[in-house]
C-alpha cells in the first residue's frame, strides 16, 4: 500500500482530515516478523491513529496474531526474530526496553489468563505492584477505579479476596481488561478477546471496548468479521502474511478495493 | 388370501417379540445394575480392577507394618519408649536405644536438603525458563544420568575421592576459620556427617532437580504471558511461576527426602558408623538404614534381631510422618492461597 492510501484510511477512520497532521501512534514500515526461517509477515505498512479502534481480521494462519504480538514485543517471547521498523510515538519498539514497552502497551490475550493463585483483588494490582508501587490507600482506589472501567465492579465489588479463576470466563476476561488498565498503559492490544466467550459475554467486552476507545489506542484481533465491523474505526486485512487492505471501517465493509477483501467479508473463504 | 394372512401372521408374531424383547431389556439392564452397580460389564471389570490394584497397595503398607511390630514385640515389651530415648546401643549387654540413629537418618537427610534443596531448584529453572535449546537437552540428560548411577558407586567415591579431600583440605580450613562453632571441632577424621550429608546431596540433586523441572515445565505457557504482558521482568515471571507450582516443588523436595532417609549403601560407606550424637559434623555417625545393613547378619540373640526390627518399624514410621506432614503443608498452602 502507498503512502497516499493509507493516509486516505486514516482520513476515512477518523471522519476528519484535522487528526491526520497527529502523527500516528503506532507505525509500521516496511515491516517482517519471523518465526526461524519462516516469514510470517512480509513488508506491512500500516499507521494506527491514537485513541482509535483498529481491527485486524483475516484468516487464521494469515499474521494478524503475531503482527499484535510484535507491537508490544511479545513475539520474541516465543524466539520469533523481525525486521523492519516498528515505532511507538515515533520511537523504535525493538531499541526500547521490553518491559518499559510492556507496561506503556497493554494486551488481553485470547483465553481469559488470570493468575489463579491471586485474588481479584491482587490480579488487578498485579501489574501496578511490579512498577514498585506499595501504597495501600491508593492500591484499593486503582483496583476500584481499573473494574470499574473493565464494567467488573459491581459484579465482584464484594468477593475481591475470591480466587481469581473462581468467576465465569466473560467475568475472567474483564478481570484481565482491568489488569491492563490497572498499569495506566497508552496502547491497549486484545487477540482475539472474545473468542472463547459467550454472546452475552462478547457484548459487553464489545461494549467495553466501546468506551475504552476514549482513553487508549486499540488493536484488536478478531476473526468474528462483524465484531470488526461493530467496534472498529479502521480495518486491516491481513492475508497470507501481507496486509492486503486497511482503510476505514465503514468503507471497508461497503466497498472494498480489493477482490481478496470482498471474499473474505462476505465469506466466500477464510 | 390364506398365504398372505398366513405371512401377517408371521409378521406379527415377529412384530410381538421384537416388542416383548425391546420391553425386556430395561429390566435385564436393571437387573445388571442392581448385582454389579454398573450397566457395562467391561467398565465394572476395569473398575473393579483398578479398585483390587489400589486396595492391594493399601494392604501391603498395612501388612509390612504389623510383621514388624509383631516381629519386634521382645524389644518392644522390654524397652517401651526408651527405646527412642535411650543412646545406648550395646549389642554385648543387650541394651538397645534408637536415638543416636534417628539422629544421624534426620540430620544427614535434612544436612543434604540444606545443600540439594537450592542447588537443584536453580538447575530446574536455569533449565526450564532460561536455557536455550541445544544447552537444555544435553545438560538435562547430565542431571538425569547422574540419578541413574549406582549407590555404590557414590560410596566408592566417597571414600576415595571426598574423604580424603575432606580430611585434607575442607575440613581443616572450616576448622581454622570457623572453629569456634560447635559444628567445626573435634579432629578431621574425613568420615563422618558431613562427608554423608555431602553425598547424600550429590544423590538427591538429580531427582529434586529432574522433577522440579517437569513441574516448572507443566506451568502453563499462558500463565508466563499474562505476566510478561503486564510488564514482567524474568526474574518476577519466574517468581510468580515458582509461586504457582510450590506444591509439586513440595513434593519434588519429599521425594528427595525419602530418598536420603532410606539410602543405605553409600552412606554407611562415608558416615563413620558409630552411635553417637555429636553437634561437629566433623564427628562420626550412624543411620538407621545403615545399622540395618551392617547388624543384620550379625544379630544372634532374638532380642537383638527384635530391636533391629523395631528400629526398621520407626524408620517406617518416620517415613511416614515426613510424608504426612508434607501433605499437610501443601493442603494449608492451598488455602492460604485460596482465600487470597
Amino acid at each position: 500500500m502507498s503512502n497516499e492510501e493509507i493516509k486516505s484510511a486514516v482520513i476515512a477512520s477518523t471522519g476528519t482530515a484535522g487528526i491526520v497532521q497527529q502523527s500516528p501512534k503506532i507505525s509500521a514500515k516496511d515491516f517482517c516478523a519471523y518465526f526461524g526461517k519462516f516469514k510470517a509477515l512480509n513488508n506491512i505498512n500500516i499507521d494506527v491513529p491514537e485513541k482509535k479502534v483498529v481491527a485486524i481480521i483475516g484468516p487464521s494462519g494469515c499474521g494478524k496474531s503475531t503482527f499484535l504480538r510484535s507491537i508490544n514485543r511479545m513475539h520474541e517471547v516465543v524466539g520469533g526474530t523481525i525486521t523492519g521498523s516498528l515505532t511507538l510515538d515515533g520511537e523504535e519498539i525493538m531499541k526500547s526496553d521490553a518491559v518499559m514497552i510492556r507496561r506503556k502497551i497493554g494486551m488481553v490475550f485470547q483465553k481469559p489468563n488470570p493468575f489463579p493463585t491471586m485474588s481479584i483483588f491482587n490480579n488487578v494490582i498485579a501489574g501496578y505492584k511490579l512498577n514498585g508501587h506499595h501504597n495501600k490507600k491508593n492500591l484499593a482506589e486503582i483496583v476500584e477505579k481499573s473494574l470499574r472501567q473493565a464494567a467488573l465492579w459491581d459484579e465482584v465489588k464484594d468477593k475481591l479476596n475470591k480466587s481469581g479463576a473462581d468467576i465465569s470466563g466473560g467475568q475472567q476476561q474483564r478481570l484481565c481488561i482491568a489488569r491492563t488498565i490497572a498499569i495506566n498503559p497508552e496502547v491497549i492490544l486484545m487477540d482475539e478477546p472474545a473468542s472463547a466467550l459467550d454472546p452475552i459475554s462478547t457484548a459487553k467486552i464489545e461494549e467495553l471496548i466501546f468506551e475504552l476507545k476514549k482513553d487508549y489506542t486499540i488493536v484488536i484481533v478478531t476473526h468474528n468479521t462483524q465484531q470488526a465491523a461493530r467496534v472498529s474505526d479502521s480495518t486491516a486485512f491481513f492475508y497470507m502474511g501481507e496486509l492486503i487492505e486497511y482503510s476505514g471501517t465503514k468503507k471497508m465493509f461497503t466497498s472494498p478495493e480489493k477482490k481478496q477483501t470482498e471474499d473474505y467479508i462476505t465469506g466466500r473463504f477464510g | 388370501m390364506e398365504i398372505k394372512s398366513v405371512l401377517n401372521n408371521v409378521e406379527d408374531a415377529q412384530s410381538a417379540t421384537a416388542f416383548k424383547d425391546s420391553a425386556n431389556e430395561p429390566e435385564k439392564k436393571s437387573f445388571i445394575k442392581k448385582i454389579f452397580g454398573q450397566s457395562n460389564l467391561g467398565d465394572f471389570i476395569f473398575e473393579k480392577l483398578t479398585l483390587l490394584f489400589a486396595v492391594l497397595v493399601f494392604l501391603l503398607v498395612i501388612l509390612m507394618a504389623y510383621e514388624m511390630y509383631t516381629n519386634s514385640r521382645l524389644s518392644i515389651a522390654k524397652f517401651g519408649w526408651g527405646f527412642l530415648t535411650s543412646s545406648t546401643w550395646d549389642p554385648v549387654t543387650e541394651v538397645y536405644g534408637a536415638l543416636p540413629v534417628i539422629y544421624g537418618t534426620v540430620v544427614s537427610s535434612l544436612l543434604a536438603l540444606l545443600i540439594a534443596v537450592p542447588l537443584g531448584l536453580g538447575v530446574a529453572v536455569f533449565l526450564s525458563e532460561i536455557a536455550p535449546g541445544w544447552l537444555e537437552k544435553p545438560l538435562s540428560f547430565l542431571t538425569e544420568l547422574l540419578a541413574g548411577i549406582p549407590s555404590v558407586v557414590y560410596g566408592l567415591w566417597g571414600i576415595f575421592v571426598l574423604v580424603p579431600w575432606l580430611r585434607d583440605s575442607i575440613e581443616p580450613f572450616l576448622q581454622d576459620h570457623f572453629g569456634k562453632l560447635p559444628f567445626f571441632q573435634g579432629a578431621p577424621y574425613g568420615f563422618g556427617m558431613l562427608a554423608a550429608a555431602l553425598i547424600l546431596s550429590v544423590m538427591v540433586l538429580p531427582i529434586i532437580s529432574s522433577i522440579s523441572r517437569d513441574i516448572l515445565r507443566s506451568v502453563p505457557f499462558t500463565l508466563r504471558e499474562a505476566a510478561y504482558g503486564i510488564g514482567a521482568t524474568k526474574w518476577e515471571v519466574t517468581k510468580l511461576v515458582l509461586s504457582n507450582a510450590r506444591s509439586g516443588l513440595l513434593g519434588a523436595i519429599m521425594l528427595g527426602l525419602g530418598r536420603a532417609i532410606g539410602e543405605t549403601m553409600a552412606v554407611t560407606m562415608v558416615i563413620g558408623n558409630r552411635p553417637i550424637i555429636s553437634a561437629s559434623l566433623f564427628d562420626p555417625s550412624y543411620t538407621m538404614a545403615s545399622v540395618l545393613a551392617n547388624e543384620f547378619t550379625e544379630a544372634t540373640s532374638d532380642l537383638y534381631m527384635n530391636a533391629l526390627i523395631e528400629l526398621a518399624l520407626v524408620l517406617f514410621v518416620i517415613t511416614i510422618i515426613i510424608n504426612m506432614f508434607a501433605q499437610l503443608l501443601v493442603w494449608s498452602m492451598n488455602r492460604k492461597w485460596k482465600k487470597g
